[in-house]
């Protein structure tokens, strides 16, 4: 304002009226802003300048080397496999922990009694310590001793070794990812939910629906579009950054059946120390991730007019 | 009997809420088993682990035995102490540093506010595991890796803070910000003795927003950590799982629910800031 | 403590908006004016020009004589009640009020939340801060209320509550932005009598901002008139009714509004309305509007120096008077508003007479005429002689 206004008073004049002058907000911004600088944008721009040499951490120089690290990515059996198996993760916790989210917040929402209590006990998995239960759940899943193989085996069904077989085990990754999300999906549709105004229900009913599955379809659904999509997309940016449970169950294995896109950067760049090629992943993931953010960005916009 | 039902429907009890509280029920047990089976293990003796059939309770109550184990094993109280450190270490500088910045882009107009914003927008989207590398390398060239300095530095900053912030920020009436100019005081003691006050509740969602990502991450102590001591809780967790130290899996139960017992016991009296706090990140 | 202001050609705009066109105004030392107008002709923004809030792009401010332009709002001496009250939420009703006294005599270091209090020396200053609170309190009979906090009071209180704030500190001037617009209205009118009566005891020099032309006539020594970022006319309250400087003061002061009906002036100037001849006469020819306020219309028999009639369209019962909403006869078939009292209406409904053609009278000197330009035509008093000035224009009143 005070700018601003500055600017328009002719030049020669003093600045008319008393206002706070503009080094205040500087002197309020200046701590994010070096922080910002600091912690975020120059560490990206040196990573991503990185990506474009062949660095390795201790090494006493390096030379440039354009586009090979990409290109080594690109012929890289392993990138694509942790690249598929990512987006593997992606496609079986996406959809099952919105729908699950979705459905938990609909019937909660619909209680009359013991919201509170229901709220409370899906919700409990996000808060907890993911690495903690991760350990509980290889347990839970344990191709002998686990209760889930317990189970599967009074029903007649042949036991499964979960983190054995590479071809169980991104699903059982899954479940584990899907447990922990569901909670927080259910708090964001529900936050939804009490956005929708009652009235809809009440003109729904008088224009003739009054079975629950039909207010679910005519008025639940369409005013949560926006919601949902929005769940969607975070619950798509979260799953592709999964990380914590194969680095502490799985470590890539069975074969490099659960190898990831960040647990490969991990491992390319702290522990093997290849730090462009690491930078390469990185610049791949972020772009991604961007792009992801990108979509939320839009629709978040066509939620305002909700 | 009859009477019996017209009770129940006048409280609210239909069919149709008794079957969603049956299913809900279900779901709800199928949520919390993890939990429970955790305790149950942390509380029955190694043997029964490996037992070929199901029992709901243990056969042989071993108290806390499996919990003194899994002290002997390894410093949890000093995984829980790390944790609450680099919690509240990064939670004051995310408030002390956002709190101006969200403000002077709520209420001041200056040059680069929309610069600043677009960045912050920007930086929303980053996940730490982007600006790693060079923060890793700048920390071992300063030999700073492996200390409390490193496992904080990459989030001093919280752009989710500054945006959070700024829209509450936003809401604060003008008015009473100019009676206080009025009232003869100055920009900073406004800002810290009028507005923040008022701004609590979307503090302490943020704060419990903060503790709770920051004493469950794992992917930056396992970059800038080597020593055990420094270790935060999920880092001390992974060397619990680690094959070397043998897999009993009571002790190892008893560790996991040591180490998630301070975030849950929050949870369960905090449980308003934090549905709030996720309402506020996601919907906002 | 009280001062003179001086408020001249402020200028100011909002992007290409110009929300005030050069406001010029002097209030003098004790005085009660009220800047009233309708909502968004400038009259809060000028508020906060006057306490340093905003700036002004041109434009002076003086207060007792000395520019202001450059002082932040602190520094200037004046205290402001806004229309939300703009309390501290978290703080107690004492702690509000006590704030301006805070934040002047105790230095920063003292104001501290904790460590503040250890600070030495300033347990005078804090004795002096509580009395001054406790004093003020008492003077809007809050004294029971000082420990509760803005969220637990009620409208009534929380004005109070702005009122001794804004009080306490003894300032020069006091700016007052809607202040009563957000109270039910008998509280209203409570408080109406409250502020005329705390400005007689202050002696302060109160500026205050309405939209509600009862409370600016009813508290004020002047109004002044803002539209579309200009002042339109400053005057005191019975003036500015009965003597409006242009059309628009007259439609905006006066409840119900002042009837307007078409009249036109022949070359001699005697001024007809609807083909009837009327006394009044003016220095100029052709079309132009006859002002007749609701109240001076009575019921006639077409003997009254100015007539009116119309058909009855509705009534409106106001207890002790009677709204006669009417459709003007003449072609141009406006529609106008009689006020009469109870009785009359009794007897004119006993008589049967609503239901055919209504005849009001008024007399000449009621009658406010304006030109095609909105301006007042004043009327002339006897046959011209060649000439004379025969009009006195609205600029020419304002400056008289």
């Amino acid at each position: 304002m005070a700018l601003s206004s500055a600017a328009r008073v002719p030049a020669g004049r003093r600045r008319l009226g008393a206002t706070i002058s503009p080094a205040v907000a500087y002197w309020f911004a200046v701590p994010s802003v070096i922080l910002l600088l600091g912690t975020l944008l120059l560490p990206i721009m040196v990573m991503i300048a990185m990506s474009f040499t062949d660095y390795e951490l201790g090494a006493l120089e390096f030379s440039f080397l354009g586009l090979d690290n990409y290109t080594t990515l690109w012929r890289d059996a392993g990138f694509w496999r942790a690249l598929l198996n990512t987006l593997y993760y992606v496609a079986l916790v996406v959809p099952a922990s919105v729908v699950i989210g979705l459905a938990l917040a609909v019937m909660v929402n619909g209680l009359r009694h013991g919201r509170g209590f229901y709220q409370v006990a899906f919700f409990l998995p996000v808060t907890s310590t993911l690495i903690a239960m991760a350990t509980v759940w290889k347990y839970l899943l344990h191709g002998t001793i686990g209760p889930v193989n317990h189970l599967l085996t009074t029903l007649g069904l042949p036991a499964l070794e979960f983190f054995g077989e590479p071809s169980l085990v991104m699903p059982a990754l899954a479940i584990i990812g899907v447990w922990s999300l569901a909670g927080f999906n259910m708090v964001l549709f529900s936050a939804g939910l009490t956005a929708i105004p009652q009235e809809l229900y009440e003109a729904a009913a008088v224009d003739g629906i009054d079975t629950p599955i039909g207010r679910f379809f005519t008025v639940t659904l369409p005013m949560l579009g926006p919601t949902t999509m929005f769940v969607i997309i975070t619950t798509s940016i979260t799953a592709f950054k999964v990380f914590d449970t194969v680095a502490v169950l799985t470590r890539g294995g069975p074969q490099g059946a659960s190898d990831v896109l960040l647990y490969v950067n991990y491992l390319e760049g702290f522990q093997y120390m290849r730090i462009g090629l690491a930078s390469a992943i990185t610049v791949v993931f972020l772009g991604i991730i961007l792009l992801l953010s990108l979509i939320q960005a839009k629709v978040l916009e066509r939620k305002v007019h909700y | 009997m009859a009477r019996h039902g017209s009770l129940l429907s006048r409280s609210g009890l239909t069919p149709g809420q008794l079957a969603m509280h049956a299913f809900l029920l279900l779901c709800a047990f199928a949520m919390l088993f993890p939990f429970y089976w955790m305790l149950l293990t942390a509380f029955r003796p190694s043997q029964e682990v490996f037992s070929p059939t199901f029992h709901w309770l243990p056969q042989t109550f071993v108290g806390l035995d499996n919990f003194r184990a899994a002290f002997g094993k390894a410093p949890l109280l000093r995984f829980m102490l790390n944790g609450a450190v680099i919690c509240a270490g990064i939670l004051a500088v995310q408030l002390l540093t956002a709190i101006p910045c969200a403000y002077a882009l709520a209420k001041y107009e200056f040059r680069g506010r929309g610069l600043l914003f677009a960045l912050v927008l920007f930086a929303l989207c980053v996940p730490v595991q982007v600006p790693a590398l060079p923060l890793y390398m700048t920390l071992a060239f300063t030999g700073t890796l492996d200390s409390y300095f490193a496992l904080m530095l990459p989030f001093f900053l919280s752009v989710f803070a500054i945006f959070l912030f700024r829209q509450v920020f936003r809401s604060f009436p003008d008015d009473v910000i100019h009676a206080a100019r009025l009232d003869g005081m100055g920009e900073m003691e406004i800002l810290w003795r009028i507005v923040v006050p008022s701004a609590g509740p979307a503090i302490a969602a943020f704060a419990v927003f903060s503790v709770t990502a920051h004493w469950n991450d794992l992917y930056w102590p396992l970059v800038v950590v080597t020593s055990p001591e420094l270790a935060p809780p999920p880092l001390g967790m992974m060397y619990f799982n680690d094959p070397d130290i043998g897999s009993s899996f009571g002790t190892l139960m008893a560790a996991a629910t040591l180490l998630t017992a301070p975030l849950t016991v929050l949870f369960l009296f905090a449980q308003r800031h934090f549905v709030q706090g996720v309402t506020m990140t996601g919907v906002k | 403590m009280t001062a003179t202001v001086s408020i001249s050609s402020i200028e100011k705009s909002f992007g290409a908006a110009r929300m005030l066109k050069g406001v010029s105004v002097d209030v003098a030392a004790g005085e009660f004016l009220t800047l009233v107008g309708p909502s968004g002709c400038g009259k809060s923004t000028l508020l906060r020009i006057l306490a340093g809030l905003i700036p002004q792009d041109g434009g002076s401010i003086h207060i007792d004589g000395a520019a202001v332009d450059h002082l932040p709002p602190r520094a200037r001496d004046v205290a402001m009640v806004f229309q939300s009250y703009a309390l501290y939420p978290h703080m107690s009703v004492h702690d509000n009020i006590a704030t301006p006294l805070k934040a002047r005599r105790l230095n920063s270091l003292a104001r501290l939340p904790v460590l503040g209090s250890l600070m030495p020396g300033q347990k005078t200053v804090r004795a002096g801060i509580d009395a001054a609170v406790k004093q003020v309190a008492a003077q809007v009979e809050i004294e029971a209320l000082l420990d509760r906090r803005p969220a637990q009071l009620s409208g009534g209180q929380r004005q109070r509550v702005a009122l001794a704030r804004a009080m306490v500190r003894q300032p020069r001037v006091f700016l007052m932005d809607e202040p009563l617009s957000n109270l039910d209205a008998r509280l209203r009118v409570h408080m109406r009598g409250e502020l005329s009566e705390l400005h007689r005891r202050l002696g302060a020099t109160f500026i205050y901002v309405t939209h509600d032309q009862v409370e600016a006539m009813t508290m004020s020594s002047r109004v002044a008139l803002m539209m579309d970022g200009e002042i339109v006319q400053v005057a005191p309250p019975a003036e500015i009714y009965s003597n409006p400087s242009d059309v628009r003061v007259a439609r905006f002061i006066g409840s119900p509004e002042i009837n307007l009906l078409p009249g036109r002036a022949d070359p001699r100037g005697y001024v007809t309305l609807a083909g009837r001849a009327t006394p009044l006469r003016v220095g100029m020819t052709g079309g132009l509007t006859i002002g007749l306020r609701p109240e001076t219309l009575a019921i006639g028999d077409g003997s009254s120096d100015i007539v009116v009639d119309g058909r009855l369209q509705r009534i409106e019962r106001l207890g002790h008077d009677v709204l006669l909403h009417m459709r003007h006869a003449g072609d141009d078939q406006r529609s106008f508003t009689a006020r009469v009292s109870a009785m009359d209406f009794d007897a004119l409904r006993m008589a049967g007479r609503l239901e055919a053609s209504l005849m009001f009278g008024a007399r000449a000197t009621a009658a406010l005429m304006f030109g095609a330009d909105g301006k007042r035509l004043m009327p002339l008093r006897d046959e011209p002689s060649a000439g004379n000035v025969t009009y006195t224009s609205s600029r020419a009143l304002m400056g008289a």
